[in-house]
């Protein structure tokens, strides 16, 4: 469902993404972690269309990004990490205008729409403009908008920040169903956790390299951590271990 | 670590250290093209200070040749100007001091910290007085050289000027800041933001207005008045004795006359003084009640109304995401009461520009065919600059206002080219019935013939067309996608460059129409025949020169923005 070929990304003499290649299937629920500045939100950012590759190739659901990129798009949904939205439209008009840019209108997405809003608690909301909405809200909302078209693929940068214990627990459901029904989600997040118990596979990056990739237990076979949870496994991939000791910090 | 008892206190520079970093490092950065921009900026600087020097030096030498008038002269320009200046600087004291006090990125660090609250206060009042006067300070300074040159204010002169500058610039920052403080406490910071952008425009306009009833041109003709006495008693009248304006006149006329006036430097200083006391009384009283309330979000509901079910109606043959586009537009538009509002502003300088052309001595002996007819050719001068100032203030930043949504923009399969099309249309139509609305109406009132009047119409409506895309194009080749206040993106290089590009096409346009136009008034006048290809060639030309204007920036900025990485 989304395939990337030797895709780099470079920053004049920064190379951000170095010639990764990835396999994302359809139905699957993969999970990107790396540590802060490893490649994952430029990554990601390329899969959406907003960053233009250097080098590779990025195919969604058999189209090709570069060639046709109104064709992929209209298969993808992407949630950003940080939620920026206008202001000054409601949330009702929010999601009906991320469905017209979809080409998409009429009594199903308004049922769609209700759906999600209710699902996040945003119902007593639709109607008040974004700017009196919190940040986790505004998460909210924009989670719903990347699911009111119903997109063959989602992209999503760290999904949990910002939202609340009960969001949460209704965005890994959602995530879940979501891919049970076919489609298919890929997410970055810090949140171990989250990527241990809810993914299906998963990759680590570290200074623009996939260093793994596979099922747990794929992991821990390839940094040979036993029966380690994958927090010592990412720490042990990403070369994390080399930590400062906290003695010396704290009596600095 | 500190010890227990003693209370850190960030020092005032600290406090102010991030924003001379800030200016520090934007000075220095080393972009592409810096060099010719900085290069555009002094140019431009300078030439717009010499124009101002130059006209205003010629005046006041005029006024110096005027025996017994010219001090009154030259005193009551100088008092007119410091109002003038005192107004602006009021009020935009007033509109910066709720962004720096109250809702600036920073404040929740130095709120948090432990900083002194006088200190705070003192970092915050010069950050707001140092943005909201700046403008000001540039304009003063070929002012003050005027009258320093043309009275031989000698070389103490700027001295004086300085002296008595200052303590001009701080009052307005703290009462302004005073009045923003109060505003606060008795609405949330959204709805003080909404209330003052439209108390803002509707002062700037009732001064415009104003000014334009006065006609302070009446001063230059003491034949239009009854008598010579009531002339002088005008004159003598101090413009705002109780305001620092009429101080710095006094003080700034009585040096150049050789009767220095300490008093009213003195005043000055001691009044500026006075007016940070009370203004720090006023922080420490009432900051951190009007901080806490300024962090509440002013909840508006907008639910849907007759009027926006008849406008998803009326846009629904566009399709749906046309439709979603130009509706998000006009939604955006005018719940933003900052942009909506100078919408007043732009309506009084409209009844200014009519009342204008009403008032133009274009009746009886001496007034020919040829000028009548000639005069609403040049008007379309005149009409062109102002749609392309109103051009630069509502169609130039709107891709840049799409900064932190491009995101979404960019990720959904919407083409580039809809998105510019939608803003284009959105942006032109109501600029289009402004433009045919002045260019009727002074037409009608010139009673223009018929070839004028059509020339005229046609001329505006090519011209509003091209500028709009001209506007869009320039936008977006110059976007400012991190500036969040819509009023300010205008200012930017450029704005500037969209301006020159504007003045360069409009009078482009005149040049190529001017030789059919004289050609069909001499024609009428002196029954020479006319020449139809010379009408084709001039007309058609314009209206080539234009539709280029329109399309070609648009196509620009469409690949432009295809390329943006954000």
């Amino acid at each position: 469902m989304i395939s990337l070929q030797k895709l780099s990304k470079r920053y004049g003499s920064f190379t951000a993404v170095d010639a990764i290649d990835l396999e994302v299937p359809r139905g699957e629920l993969f999970g990107f972690l790396g540590p802060n500045g490893a490649g994952k939100t430029t990554t990601l950012r390329m899969i959406a269309g907003i960053l233009r590759p250097t080098g590779g190739r990025i195919t969604i659901a058999g189209v090709d990004l570069a060639r046709d990129p109104v064709g992929a798009k209209m298969k993808l949904g992407f949630i950003p990490d940080r939620p920026f939205i206008y202001e000054k439209l409601t949330g009702a008009e929010f999601l009906r205008f991320v469905a017209g840019l979809y080409d998409q209108e009429g009594p199903e997405v308004e049922h769609r729409a209700r759906e999600l809003l209710a699902l996040f608690d945003l119902e007593p909301w639709r109607d008040e403009l974004v700017e009196s909405y919190s940040h986790g809200m505004r998460q909210k909302l924009i989670i719903s908008s990347a699911f009111v078209h119903r997109p063959e693929v989602i992209v999503v940068d760290e999904p949990m920040v910002g939202l609340d214990p009960k969001a949460a627990r209704i965005l890994k459901d959602l995530f879940r169903e979501y891919t049970h029904r076919g489609h298919t989600i890929m997410m970055s997040t810090h949140t171990l956790e989250v990527a241990e118990t809810l993914c299906d596979r998963v990759a680590i990056i570290a200074q623009g390299t996939i260093r793994a990739c596979g099922t747990m237990d794929d992991l821990r076979r390839s940094a040979d951590a036993g029966t380690q949870g994958l927090e010592q496994i990412f720490l042990r991939l990403t070369g994390e271990n080399a930590a400062r000791e906290l003695v010396e910090v704290l009596n600095a | 670590m500190p010890d227990v008892g003693v209370r850190p206190d960030p020092s005032f520079a600290l406090l102010l250290r991030p924003k001379w970093l800030t200016a520090r490092a934007r000075a220095m950065a080393n972009e592409r093209g810096r060099t010719a921009r900085l290069a555009v900026l002094g140019g431009m600087t300078l030439l717009f200070w010499a124009f101002i020097y130059a006209m205003l030096h010629r005046l006041l030498m005029y006024f110096r040749g005027v025996p017994d008038l010219g001090p009154f002269l030259a005193g009551k320009l100088l008092g007119l100007i410091l109002v003038g200046f005192f107004s602006i600087l009021l009020l935009s004291n007033i509109i910066t001091a709720l962004s720096s006090f109250f809702l600036a990125r920073d404040l929740d660090l130095l709120v948090a910290s432990p900083a002194d609250w006088l200190k705070l206060y003192g970092a915050k009042l010069l950050e707001t007085g140092v943005n909201s006067s700046w403008m000001v300070a540039l304009l003063a300074i070929p002012m003050f050289a005027a009258f320093g040159t043309a009275y031989h204010g000698g070389v103490l002169f700027p001295l004086i000027v300085a002296a008595v500058f200052v303590p001009f610039l701080a009052v307005p920052a703290v009462i302004g800041s005073a009045i923003t403080l109060i505003l606060v406490n008795v609405f949330p910071a959204r709805r003080t933001r909404d209330i003052l952008s439209v108390i803002a425009v509707l002062a700037a306009g009732g001064i415009v207005l104003l000014f334009r009833i006065v006609r302070p041109e009446r001063l230059a003709r003491p034949e239009g008045f009854r008598s010579l006495v009531e002339f002088v008693t005008i004159l003598r009248t101090p413009t705002s004795p109780f305001l620092p304006s009429e101080w710095v006149q006094r003080a700034v006329l009585g040096w150049l006359n050789y009767r220095p006036d300490w008093m009213a430097v003195y005043l000055l200083w001691s009044t500026a003084a006075a007016a940070f006391v009370l203004g720090a009384l006023l922080h420490r009283q009432l900051y951190s009640i009007g901080f806490s309330k300024a962090q509440e979000s002013g909840q508006r509901a907008a639910r849907s109304t007759a009027l926006g079910r008849a406008s998803h109606r009326a846009f629904r043959p566009l399709g749906i995401l046309k439709r979603e586009l130009v509706l998000k537009e006009v939604r955006l538009f005018f719940r933003d009461t900052t942009q909506w509002s100078q919408l007043i502003l732009l309506a009084v300088l409209v009844v200014v520009y009519v009342f204008n052309i009403k008032y133009l001595p274009l009746r009886g002996e001496g007034i020919t065919f040829f000028l009548v007819n000639v005069v609403p050719f040049l008007n379309l001068v005149l009409a062109g600059f102002v749609l392309a100032s109103v051009a630069a203030r509502f169609i130039f930043p709107s891709v840049s206002l799409e900064g932190r949504t491009l995101w979404l923009l960019r990720s959904s399969p919407m083409p580039v080219r809809d998105l510019l099309w939608a803003k284009f249309w959105v942006g032109t139509t109501p600029l289009l019935l402004l433009a045919l609305g002045i260019v009727g109406v002074t037409n009608a009132m010139l009673q223009v013939s018929d070839f004028m009047f059509t020339v005229s119409v046609m001329t505006i409506t090519f011209m509003t067309l091209a500028l709009c895309g001209m506007a869009l194009g320039f936008g977006t080749l110059f976007p400012q996608f991190e500036t969040e206040n819509a009023a300010q993106i205008p200012t930017s290089f450029g704005g500037m460059v969209f301006m020159i590009s504007s003045i360069a096409l409009i009078a482009a346009v005149v040049v190529l129409e001017a030789r059919p136009v004289y050609g069909y008034l001499s024609a009428r006048l002196y029954g020479t025949p006319t020449s139809m290809t010379e009408m084709i060639i001039g007309f058609g030309a314009a209206a080539l020169l234009c539709v280029a204007a329109t399309i070609v920036p648009i196509g620009i900025a469409q690949r432009r923005l295809e390329a943006v990485e954000r």
